[in-house]
Order: C-alpha cells, then sequence, then structure tokens
C-alpha cells in the first residue's frame, strides 16, 4: 500500500507558514529585538508614537547622550588625568602633606622613566600629585590586585604577571615600546627596589638603566621632625604603617626634579646607574651607598669576601710586580 | 517617532483584519512587524524574492507553490491585508469559536477552507479538478529525485483511483474532502503509518518539539 495521502501537502504548508510567521535565520541580521524600548532610535522599528510622556523622556535621553556622554568619552584621556590629580590630591591631604616642588622646569616628561629614592609607599602619592605617571609592578591577588586592574582601565600602567617578571627581555620590551609612545605617561622606577630610611640612597639595579632610554632622577628628602615617612616593613604591615602616618604630625618633604640624563658613550649600566645615584644623593643630601637595598633581608654575597681577598692579594703580589712594571717601562722609554 | 509613516498600521485597519481574519489584536501587531522585516524593499507590500529569502521557506519542496498562494491571480507584489488572508489559513481553531454564530461566514481557518487551500496547491490552472499531471507534479515536487517515473505514476494513479467517485479520472473538491475524511477516521494501522511519516518527515526538517506548534506562540 503506498503511503502517501493527498493531505500529506497540508504538513509542508504548515511548515511554511510557520516559517513565514517567525524563522531561526533572518531575524538574525537585524539588530536584535527587545522586550521593551531602550530609548535608542536605532532600535525602535516599529515603535510608534505612543505618549507625550515617552517622547519627552526620549529627548532628554539624546540630550544626555549627545550633550553629556558623547564629549566625556572622547574627552576621556585628558579628563583622566584630571580625575587622578584630583585623587591624588585628596590621598595627600588626609596625610596632611606638605610638599613642595623643586626646578619643576624639570617634571619628568612623557618620553622616558623617572626614577627616585624609596622610602615609603606614599612616595608614588608624592610625585603622583604633580603629574600623573605609569606605574610598574608585578600583579597581585586580592584587593591590591583589583585596585591594579581598575586603574588599568583609565590610564596604562604596567603590571606583570608572576610568570613574566622572570623574564627580563619580557620586561624590558614591555618598558621599551611604553616608553616609546609618547602619549604615554613616564615610568616609575624606585630602582633601590625597596624602603631606606631617607639617610642614605643605596645601589640602584641596573635594569632599568640598560634599557637605553631618558632617566628623570627625583629626590625626595622627608622631614623627620614631624613625622617618620619610612615604612619599616619587617617591623610593621602596612595598615599599621598608614595609621602611624596619619597620626603624626604632619608629612613634610621636598621633591627635587633633576635634569635628565641619558648614559654616555662606553659608559655600562652600572656605571651609569651609579651615576644617576650620585646626583640624586647630592640633591637631598643622602649618603651614597654601593651597598645593596636587598641586604634588609638577604645576606651579603660571598662574593664581595673574595673581591677583598683579590685585591689584598694584588697588594702583597703586585708591589713588587709593580716596581718591576715600572723599571720595564723607563728602560724602554729611555 | 513610528517606522515608515507611510505604512504604519492604524487602529481601524487593525479591526478590520481582526474581524476577517480572526487573530487578536496582538497577533496582528507582531504579524506587521514581521511583515515589515521581511519588506526590505520598503514599500508596503511583499514580493516572491522577499518570500524567498527565508531559507528554511526556500528549502521547503512545496516551497514556491506555498509562496504563489500568497499573491492574488496574476499579481506580483502582496499587501499586508493580502499577507493576513493567506496566514489566517493557518490559524488554529479556538474553543470558543467552535460555538459561534452558525449564520456567521464560514471562518478563513475553518476544516474546509484549509481543504481548499490544499486543493489549490495541486489545481494550478484553477479548473477545479486535479488532474493525474497535476498530482504528479506537485508528488515529484515533493519526493524530488528520489522515486522514478513508473513507481510516481502507479502512486498517483492508485491515488486517483482511490478518491475518483464520479469516474473522470481526475479529483474534484468534494472527493478531496472526502478523501481526507477517510484517513481522518483513523484506525490504529493508519494512525501508526502517519505519526511513522509525520516522524521521518520531522526528522528531514530538524524539528524540536518547541518549534513544532509556532503559531501558537503568537497566542
Amino acid at each position: 500500500t503506498s503511503e502517501f495521502n493527498l493531505t500529506d501537502v497540508l504538513f509542508f504548508c504548515r511548515k511554511a507558514m510557520e516559517n513565514v510567521v517567525d524563522d531561526d535565520v533572518t531575524k538574525r541580521f537585524s539588530p536584535q529585538k527587545l522586550d521593551s524600548w531602550n530609548l535608542l532610535t536605532r532600535n525602535n522599528h516599529n515603535f510608534c508614537h505612543i505618549s507625550l510622556r515617552l517622547k519627552v523622556v526620549w529627548v532628554l535621553g539624546l540630550l544626555l547622550r549627545y550633550g553629556v556622554l558623547l564629549p566625556l568619552r572622547w574627552l576621556r584621556s585628558c579628563l583622566s588625568d584630571k580625575v587622578h590629580l584630583m585623587g591624588c590630591h585628596i590621598c595627600v591631604r588626609s596625610l596632611s602633606a606638605i610638599i613642595t616642588y623643586h626646578n619643576r622646569q624639570n617634571k619628568p616628561q612623557n618620553d622616558g622613566i623617572c626614577v627616585a629614592n624609596h622610602t615609603t609607599p606614599i612616595d608614588g602619592i608624592i610625585l603622583a600629585n604633580d603629574r600623573c605617571y605609569s606605574l610598574v609592578g608585578q600583579l597581585h591577588g586580592g584587593l591590591l590586585g583589583m585596585i591594579q586592574r581598575a586603574m588599568v582601565t583609565s590610564s596604562p600602567h604596567i603590571w606583570f604577571e608572576r610568570a613574566e617578571v622572570k623574564d627580563r627581555h619580557l620586561v624590558a620590551k614591555r618598558l621599551i615600546d611604553h616608553v616609546a609612545d609618547k602619549t604615554k605617561h613616564p615610568v616609575l622606577i624606585f630602582p633601590e627596589g625597596t624602603c631606606i630610611n631617607n639617610t642614605s640612597v643605596m645601589m640602584f639595579r641596573k635594569s632599568s638603566f640598560e634599557l637605553g632610554c631618558t632617566i628623570y632622577p627625583v629626590a625626595i628628602k622627608y622631614d623627620p621632625r614631624f613625622g617618620d615617612a619610612f615604612w619599616n616593613s619587617s617591623k610593621f604591615g602596612l595598615v599599621r604603617y598608614l595609621l602611624r602616618t596619619m597620626s603624626s604630625w604632619a608629612i613634610v618633604c621636598s621633591v627635587w626634579y633633576l635634569p635628565p640624563m641619558n648614559r654616555k658613550e662606553g659608559e655600562d649600566a652600572v656605571q651609569f646607574a651609579n651615576r644617576v645615584k650620585s646626583v640624586i644623593a647630592a640633591k637631598g643630601g643622602f649618603v651614597d651607598l654601593k651597598w645593596d637595598g636587598g641586604l634588609k633581608r638577604a645576606r651579603v654575597k660571598e662574593a664581595f669576601k673574595e673581591e677583598q681577598q683579590e685585591l689584598y692579594s694584588r697588594l702583597v703580589v703586585g708591589v713588587s710586580q709593580g716596581a718591576d712594571n715600572a723599571a720595564s717601562d723607563s728602560a724602554k722609554e729611555s | 517617532m513610528g517606522s515608515r509613516a507611510s505604512t504604519l498600521l492604524r487602529e481601524e485597519e487593525i479591526e478590520e483584519i481582526k474581524k476577517e481574519t480572526g487573530f487578536s489584536h496582538s497577533q496582528i501587531t507582531r504579524l506587521y512587524s514581521r511583515f515589515t522585516s521581511l519588506d526590505k524593499g520598503e514599500n508596503g507590500t511583499l514580493s516572491r524574492e522577499d518570500f524567498q529569502r527565508i531559507p528554511e521557506l526556500a528549502i521547503n519542496p512545496l516551497g514556491d507553490r506555498i509562496i504563489n498562494a500568497f499573491f492574488p491571480e496574476g499579481e506580483d507584489q502582496v499587501n499586508f491585508r493580502g499577507f493576513m488572508r493567506t496566514l489566517a489559513h493557518f490559524r488554529p481553531i479556538e474553543d470558543n469559536e467552535k460555538n459561534k454564530n452558525p449564520t456567521a461566514s464560514e471562518p478563513l481557518n475553518s476544516r474546509s477552507n484549509k481543504l481548499l487551500f490544499a486543493f489549490r496547491l495541486y489545481d494550478l490552472d484553477r479548473d477545479d479538478k486535479i488532474s493525474r499531471d497535476e498530482l504528479l507534479q506537485v508528488l515529484r515536487m515533493m519526493v524530488g529525485v528520489n522515486i522514478s517515473d513508473e513507481q510516481l505514476g502507479s502512486i498517483a494513479d492508485r491515488t486517483i483511483q482511490e478518491a475518483d467517485t464520479n469516474g473522470d479520472s481526475c479529483i474534484s473538491f468534494q472527493e478531496f474532502i472526502k478523501a481526507s475524511l477517510v484517513e481522518a477516521n483513523i484506525n490504529n494501522t493508519s494512525f501508526n503509518h502517519l505519526t511513522k511519516k509525520i516522524k521521518i518527515l520531522m526528522g528531514a526538517f530538524f524539528i524540536n518539539a518547541t518549534e513544532a506548534n509556532l503559531l501558537n506562540k503568537l497566542a
């Protein structure tokens, strides 16, 4: 028996009508239909005039979108800087910090790296009070990480994942790219790597000085009579530190902007770093030390003792050696 | 604030369509929104290309014939009224309609109007008869290349033989209705055949259960 029936066509009819009424494909190629109108004309295919009140609301919405939101988004970067400075002013007031900026004509430009001596985490706020910087650092988890991620949305900071920190080439590349972009803020780096108590400047790590960028040195000197800004991280944590700082008389500091420096021909990164360090030490009245700030927590390397031994050996052996050399030299000359 | 002011649907029009087709107010506005989104030329009418643009309709074996059913005799454009009138044939019969005033004119989605719609799919030349050729044409559209001419011919012959009561080798509308009633007198075996067939056909169209009765979504 045949399976065909005259009314089989009705099945195809029904399917066709269903597709005429609604199909899965064509509706994907026009804006999504919303359950209730979002007051954007671009979305209102079939919304006819509903009421005067709605029209008024729509006009207000139009004014808001074109008059406020659109310009704001255009002016975003310029406004973002202003907002940052304002935020910093507020922070500074909350610490009762009295900051004197010297030599403002040397203020860091967008094309370099700003280095300063490090005494406290507040150093960043003290400097950012005068212009915006891009910070460098490791991405943390928790609240600090959240703050770091939030900061990135408004201006470009350089945060590294923990794994990337070890990769020196990656770090260097990112820094160089950032500095090359003239629209981005100067990078703020504290080459000591740790907080020192503001009486001396210790060894500057050479990584920032290898990059070949312009260095803007800054010296920050706190007046110890009004409050101790130094964060002794081994003794107390950040919260206690802030409590101590906010309950001092005041934080009084001077900031000296020093003229920009570049690496000289034939000067290696270590020598350049030392040169910058001595300039900062001289301006701030600090003792210029060659010792590594990392000695706060780590032991000194054996290599230094070996260096002493080698120097002494040269003295012992080299005195006669030197005399012989001098004799032979004079023999050659004559 | 509306779209394309010249084709806006006025309240009076909605009322007229409601009376004629039996769709509710919200169904009519939703279908109007669908009509305008299909109307790419934005001139208030649909052409055959506008329908063909729906992929699922374009792959329907009877798609061309069904699209044709929307267009009045010899015309190439269909307006919203015509669109609704055709769709109305497939509006589900609601319970409250069954007890309606018997003197009122027959609703568009009555059983006999549905069957007339199906009949007209076969009867291209509108002579109120389905000839063997017309039946073969529709059969060929539905099966494509998968069945041979002889087999298809024998199916057509058998169908006409079963349905034709007055011996003119054609199926008139009355004979058509009677033939469909026979199918509706379901005994167990033919019902199983029917469900099996529907399942196979459903598979071919990738229907899932939620999609099955789309018109009800408008309710």
